[in-house]
């Protein structure tokens, strides 16, 4: 079934606005974060308005509806990602603390010095500075799965390394910067084949395909909201429920107890156990709002919109000359393109583009070692949602011959 | 906007004149920009009366960032490091003759904070040294 754009793009009032007179904005940039429907706003100022009240241990009306909005949100949000039970659905603010959590409880408790950790050369600084926080604290090692000139992992070279029998093999599903789709359910079982656990990074995956964490088995796997239609400040850290059940908290505050004494507590059953503090309740059931709503649109004509809407970028971004892309062909990848120009620094080109009311982002995109890889400092980088067209991809080529003219 | 990336700028940027390294120099110093990955190194010769007599810069940035350098080297030949520390963010815009948000004016600031932090003998180039 193909989305019915005019009614998706009726959802998202922000794509109807006029950045300066005569200038409509086109948005690509879902990948650094998506925009917002109606459904996930109308949701979250629902609650404020009608049900505001601290979740758990409250009776009044208030308190109990809130809860179960809270953990309705959970129930659903498992439903998403096909897991087995929602105690393993961790609320947690983004992907960034999701992938910091296992680092700091499962790896502080399981990782001694000379433990292997694999992660790829592709990795978003997510995935990187908690591991070299690791390394320097527990003098962990890091290796790193190379990626080929297309924009691919090496999966031979990953086999080597996985001799060395790692630990943890930590790694993205699909790159914010190549927009390479791994074979993450075949790199997470050659991992088990190993006896590594695995942890996937779900942060541009969880938005563009359809997860099943029963298909994944992924031991760990964590995506953030605002990436998918919902809101900033609620993501989710999913996980194997022995894992979890053997893991010592992370956070320690309200909520996450069983009981406390003056001098010691016990912890409270999952998933709350990770979840210390007043959780961020209305993004929550924001979140439970923006799964519905990709649900309703169905995971799998969201991809094929958007590797539509990417093939067609390819194409066209391919024609002009003095551009180069990154990463695989449109095949191997979700609808992302990283490019630069000749002569024009990304930061220019997306300045000028700017000027259009195309939003692009330039920079490196906070996985600055693989720009190394490529010997570049930077690359502008286009994304395609749900919401975006063909005839947005025409403003995007219009506007990067602007650019070449304007430095010409 | 327009204004941006006036026709000065894209000068300074495409032909700069003060684009190279000194050797020798009597101060050197390089950064980064986080946000984008820009790096300029800055060289200084200076006298024995303290006057700076010859600057280039190198690197890699947008325009914005490569043209204030230019335009800034051009300006402090001749002038005392003393007079360089007096240097501020409202020099370097009236340099640029534009307006800028918070992200580009990182851009523009880039080489005044090297070359501040070089003349001050720093390890590190703080965003105090352009406020």
């Amino acid at each position: 079934m193909t989305l019915d754009l005019k009614k998706i793009r009726n959802d998202f009032p922000i794509l109807g606005r006029q950045l300066r007179p005569g200038v409509r904005l086109t948005y690509l940039d879902s990948t650094a974060t998506a925009q917002k429907p109606l459904q996930v706003i109308e949701a979250m100022d629902e609650f404020y308005r009608k049900f505001n009240a601290n979740i758990h241990r409250g009776v009044h009306t208030l308190a109990e509806e809130s809860t179960a909005l809270y953990e309705g949100a959970r129930e659903r949000i498992a439903k998403f990602i096909n897991a087995s039970s929602a105690r393993q659905v961790i609320y947690t603010r983004n992907t960034t603390e999701a992938i910091n959590l296992v680092a700091y409880s499962w790896a502080r408790a399981n990782l001694k010095q000379g433990d292997l950790v694999i992660l790829t050369e592709m990795e978003h600084h997510s995935n990187l500075v908690p591991w070299h926080m690791l390394q320097a604290e527990r003098g962990i090692e890091l290796e790193f799965i190379p990626v080929t000139q297309d924009g691919l992992l090496d999966l031979d070279a990953y086999k080597t390394l996985l001799e060395r029998q790692p630990k943890l093999v930590s790694f993205t599903h699909m790159s914010n910067v190549l927009g390479t789709i791994n074979p993450a359910a075949e790199i997470v079982h050659l991992a088990h084949q190993a006896g590594s656990i695995a942890l996937v990074d779900g942060a541009q995956s969880a938005p563009h395909l359809k997860v099943d964490m029963q298909a994944l088995d992924a031991d760990f796997y964590a995506f953030s909201a605002h990436k998918m239609c919902g809101p900033t400040g609620i993501g989710v850290l999913y996980g194997k429920t022995t894992l979890l059940e053997t893991m010592p908290p992370f956070l320690g505050g309200g909520d996450m107890i069983r009981e406390v004494k003056l001098r010691s507590f016990r912890a409270n059953s999952l998933p709350h156990k990770f979840e210390a503090g007043t959780p961020a309740i209305a993004e929550a059931i924001g979140f439970g709002a923006a799964v519905d709503y990709l649900t309703s649109l169905g995971m799998d004509n969201i991809a094929a919109h958007e590797h539509e809407i990417s093939e067609y970028a390819m194409e066209r971004l391919e024609e002009i000359p003095g551009l180069k892309l990154f990463g695989p062909s449109a095949d191997k990848k979700g609808g992302v393109a990283s490019f630069i120009l000749d002569g024009v620094h990304p930061h220019d080109v997306a300045q000028i583009l700017d000027q259009d009311g195309i939003a692009v982002r330039a920079g490196h995109h906070c996985a600055q070692p693989l720009h190394e890889k490529f010997q570049i400092p930077a690359t502008s980088r286009a994304s395609f949602y749900l919401y975006n067209t063909k005839e947005e991809v025409d403003l995007l080529v219009k506007g990067i011959y602007k650019v070449k003219e304007m430095f010409g | 906007m327009d204004d941006l990336y006036r026709e000065v700028i894209i000068e300074h940027y495409k032909n700069p004149s003060y684009r190279g390294k000194l050797d020798p120099h009597d101060i050197s110093f390089a950064d980064n920009n986080p946000l984008c990955g820009d790096h300029i190194q800055i060289d200084l010769q200076v006298s024995a009366e303290g006057i700076v007599t010859d600057a280039r810069f190198d690197g890699q940035g947008c325009a914005i960032s490569q043209a204030s350098a230019d335009l800034l080297l051009e300006s402090i030949i001749g002038k005392t490091l003393e007079d360089v520390k007096k240097i501020n963010k409202d020099y370097i815009l009236d340099l640029l003759g534009i307006e800028l948000g918070p992200v580009r004016l990182k851009c523009a600031l880039l080489s005044l904070k090297v070359l501040k932090a070089g003349v001050y003998g720093l390890q590190e180039a703080g965003d105090d040294l352009v406020e």
